[in-house]
Order: C-alpha cells, then structure tokens, then sequence
C-alpha cells in the first residue's frame, strides 16, 4: 500500500482551451490547475507543449475519465502506461479518476457509468485501483460519480462503498460535491449522511460545479456556476474535513477567466470562514 | 446478478438501434446514459469532420454518424480515436464521391498528425557532410500520405479560409496528398504521382540509393538523380524527411 497523500489546501481550475492563451500569457491566481489526463496522453505536438508550459508556472493535478475501475474487464495495460509516463513528466500533485466503469469487452462507452454497490463489485473495484496504482507508483484519489439511476442489486450505499475501498486500497477520495447533490436528489439519498460517512482523513481534493434541472432529474453537465445549494453543501463539507483543494470545473458554456476566478473566490472566502454565510 | 450480467445488459442497452420499449430503459435515468451515449458519438464525429459535416449538411452528416454509431461501437480507451473509420461508412453510403473520400482523409489525418510524435528534424545544410551508403532517410511520425484523383485539397483550403468553395472535380492527372506538422501547425501540400510514390517508397526502402534507382527507373539517369536531390532537399527544408546515420 501507498503511503498516504499529503494534504494541499489550495484553489485551483480546470484547465481548458479557452483559457490557454491566459495561462500561458498572464499570471493567473491560483494554486494549481487540473487538466483532463487523456488529453494530453498523447504522442507530441502542441498538447503536451502546452501542458509543460502550464506546469511551469503552477502545480497540476491529472484526472482521468477513461480508467473504468468498475468494469468486470481488468484495467487496460496500454492506457495505464500511457498515464504513467504522462505522471513521469508532469509530476502531478493528485492523479484522480473515477468510482465508474466505461468498458466490457470491446466496447467502450465513453461515459462514467454507475457501479452497483455489492460486495463482487467491491472486490473488483478494489483490485483494480492496486494494480492501477501499482502501475502508476503512486496513491490515486477516486470521485463519487453522478448518478441517474439506480442497480437493483445492492449490498451497501454508496459512501459505505467509497469508505471500504478507500481504506482497503489506501486510495484517497476526491469529493466531487456537485455529485453529491445530484445523485442525492436523483437517487432520494441524504447528502448529509453522504458527507458524515465517508472517511474524512481520505479526502484529498474537492470539485464544485453547475448541474441542470429537468422536469425527471438533475443532470451534471458542468455549464452552469456553482449553485446555492451546492455551497451550502461545500459549507459543510469544510466544517467536516477542513481545508481540502478545491477547484471550479466548467466544460460546456465556458466564460472568460475572470468569471470563473470569481467563482472560485467564493470558494476561498467559505474556507476562510467555513461558517458564515459568504455565497448562498 | 453478477457485475458482468448487469454490464453487459447495460451495454446491450446502450447500444440497441432505433426505439427501445423494454420497460427498464423507459427510466429518466436510462434515458439519460444513453441519450447521452449517441449524443457524444455524434458530437465526437462533428468535431473529427468538421468540414464535411457542413459540406454534407447537418441532417444528410447525421443519418451518416447514425448508421456509423450503430455499426462501429467505440472500443479505444480514448475518444478522440472514434472517427477514425468513419470513411468507411462515407464510403458505402457515397459510393461514387472520391471527393467525399478524400475531403475525410484530409480531416483525420489533419486530427492525427497534430498529435503525433514529435520528430527531430534536419538541416538542408548537412546534405554535404552526409555519408550516402550509410544514410537512412526516415519520414516524420506526423507525415499522412494519399492519393489525390479530386480538387479536395482546394476544397478543404477554402472551406479552412471561408471562401467561396469551387465545384468538385476530378483533377486532369492523378496525383498525392500529404500532411504533415511544421512545428504545431499541420500543413497539407498536394504532390505530383512521382513525389508521391517516392514518399511510398521511403516506407519499404530508406536509402538514397533506392530512391535514386526508383527516380532514374522513371526519368532517366541524369534528370532522375537530379529530382531525387532536389525532393530530397525539399523534405529536409519541409521537416517531413530526416536524415539518419
């Protein structure tokens, strides 16, 4: 087993094309950056040019959307070697997927699809995250995906999963807390509970984001500013486990810069005043 | 029921064609994963073709990317490889539109040689220190080579400038299409049939000699020594070619 990862209290954003020519170009105030590891897990060319320049000027964190510890296959030889000599060159401070499968077969379908939380599944799950970590020579952070439907076939919940494998694989956890309240009111689960039940020591890194509502469900699309109610569970987030890195994510409807920093400056004012009410 | 039952039963799910009527996939929930499933597909394939899926118009690039969706279901760990393919269903369903064909190639090479492995490069001022015997003369990881029989590159140049875009046509002698990338820009270039068979040749024999004998098999001793020099010095000057000791 790893040994543990250390603690990083900072404010970070996702890195995205729109913003390369303001990373590369003027100082940006932030701690660290997290970039999608698939990316820029590729041969050469500009990519990877850009992501040594960005690593010059500010720590990164890689997180990936294409391990798929959940599936029944083991995980992909060739991807994990990719990702380990991307981990060589950039020196990551997290390197972070997620608690999902993709892949059976043949077929991968590109998305983070929900595991059922049974026992088999733990097992399985588990042994994946060591060989991946193994693979990699280093402790991985795994995030709580959002949820839009849920396995008839369950033997626990699911933070009593993300505990388990967390402390059988000495893996750390990266509380995404825009999915904590999308599969909370999808799935009718208690998001208090959620927070109260997963292993604060383990929690390395935290991602806020914008969901969208439907008349069916709450949909995690990453287009819209972080809302109300998700500060609010960010609020307590902090009071449970403390200062943890936190970052933006914003993938679709991206706006310039400045708004996201914004954002992220009410994050920075909640940290420092874990109980007032700055944002809601 | 195992996690290999339940993965493959979403898989199936997933990736049923047309209308799904079994009461499980009527959930919000399963609507959602696969709605999105074919919608990313989609959105990869447009974003992979960004030219043709305008040239073809948006409902005649979609029944494409469906028929495409349901015969091809993604299997690389990365995305970005979906399309890579997609000619193949171009193909069948425009039979008779090397220009369609070509116009693809153009796309996902351009997509592929942006990502390629970066290559070191060689001065054209070294042709005089070079041991011909010994040399090996390797193409760049980023050059992507095809036959041309249509004006697609003018096509494709157009369309990438927003210009007017000229008829289709067949151009009068067949000929190749190369791109490659010059530092992080991707370049395409249009080649006479001799350039773009000694490009080919390169891929089975690196040596001077060999393009030498091939130039002069077509030339002529003394103009086909001559063009290999100077497509060499091309190359070099392109960065497409390199020189290996």
């Amino acid at each position: 087993m790893f040994p543990p990862l250390p603690g990083f209290a900072g404010f970070g954003l996702g890195l995205r094309k729109e913003h390369y020519r303001d990373f590369l170009e003027t100082p940006v105030p932030v701690d660290f950056v997290e970039v999608i590891s698939e990316n820029f897990m590729v041969d050469g060319g500009q990519p990877r040019h850009i992501l040594r320049q960005v690593r010059e000027r500010h720590p990164v964190a890689l997180h990936g959307v294409s391990m798929s510890v959940g599936s029944i296959d083991d995980p992909d030889i060739r991807y994990l070697r990719r990702l380990r000599a991307l981990v060589d060159e950039i020196e990551p401070l997290f390197v972070s997927d997620h608690l999902s499968w993709s892949r059976i077969g043949r077929f991968n379908s590109h998305d983070l699809l929900p595991v059922p939380y049974t026992r088999e599944a733990l097992d399985i799950v588990c042994r994946h995250i060591d060989a991946a970590q193994e693979a990699l020579g280093r402790a991985m952070l795994f995030e709580n995906p959002s949820v839009y439907l849920r396995h008839e076939e369950q033997d626990m919940n699911e933070w009593e999963f993300l505990a388990t494998m967390a402390q059988r694989t000495g893996c750390g956890l990266l509380l995404d807390v825009n999915n904590v309240y999308v599969s909370s009111c999808n799935l009718g689960w208690d998001a208090d509970a959620f927070l109260s039940g997963i292993p604060a020591d383990r929690v390395r890194q935290i991602h806020l984001a914008g969901h969208t509502k439907t008349d069916e469900l709450l949909i995690d699309t990453h287009d819209k500013p972080v809302c109300g109610d998700v500060w609010a569970l960010y609020r307590d987030a902090l009071a449970l486990f403390g200062p943890i890195a936190t970052m933006i994510e914003r993938d679709d409807d991206i706006p310039p810069l400045p708004a996201l920093l914004k954002e992220l400056d009410i994050a920075r004012g909640m940290a420092r005043r874990p109980r007032s009410s700055e944002a809601a | 029921m195992t996690l290999a039952a339940v993965q493959q039963r979403m898989r199936e799910r997933l990736t049923r064609s047309g209308p799904d009527d079994h009461h499980a996939t009527q959930t919000p929930g399963y609507r959602i994963y696969r709605n999105h499933y074919r919608a990313q597909l989609v959105h990869c394939l447009e974003t992979s073709y960004p030219m043709l899926s305008g040239w073809l118009g948006p409902d005649e690039f979609l029944q494409a990317a469906i028929q495409y969706i349901d015969d091809h279901p993604p299997h690389a760990w990365t995305l970005d490889a979906y399309g890579a393919t997609f000619q193949s269903t171009l193909q069948d369903r425009y039979p008779h539109n090397p220009d369609i064909h070509e116009l693809a190639w153009i796309e996902w090479s351009l997509s592929e040689s942006f990502v390629a492995m970066d290559a070191p490069t060689s001065s054209p001022g070294l042709l005089g220190e070079l041991d011909w015997e010994a040399v090996r003369l390797r193409l760049a990881p980023s050059v992507r080579l095809c036959k041309a029989t249509t004006n697609a590159m003018a096509l494709w140049h157009a369309w990438n400038s927003a210009a007017a875009l000229p008829e289709s046509e067949m151009l009068a002698t067949a000929g190749g299409l190369i791109i490659w990338r010059e530092d992080f820009i991707c370049r395409l270039k249009q080649l006479d049939a001799i350039e773009h068979a000694a490009l080919l040749l390169l891929h089975d024999d690196s040596r001077f000699a060999g393009l030498c004998a091939a130039l002069v098999e077509h030339l002529g001793e003394t103009p086909g020594v001559r063009r290999a020099g100077e497509l060499l010095a091309g190359w070099l000057h392109m960065g497409i070619v390199h020189c290996e000791c």
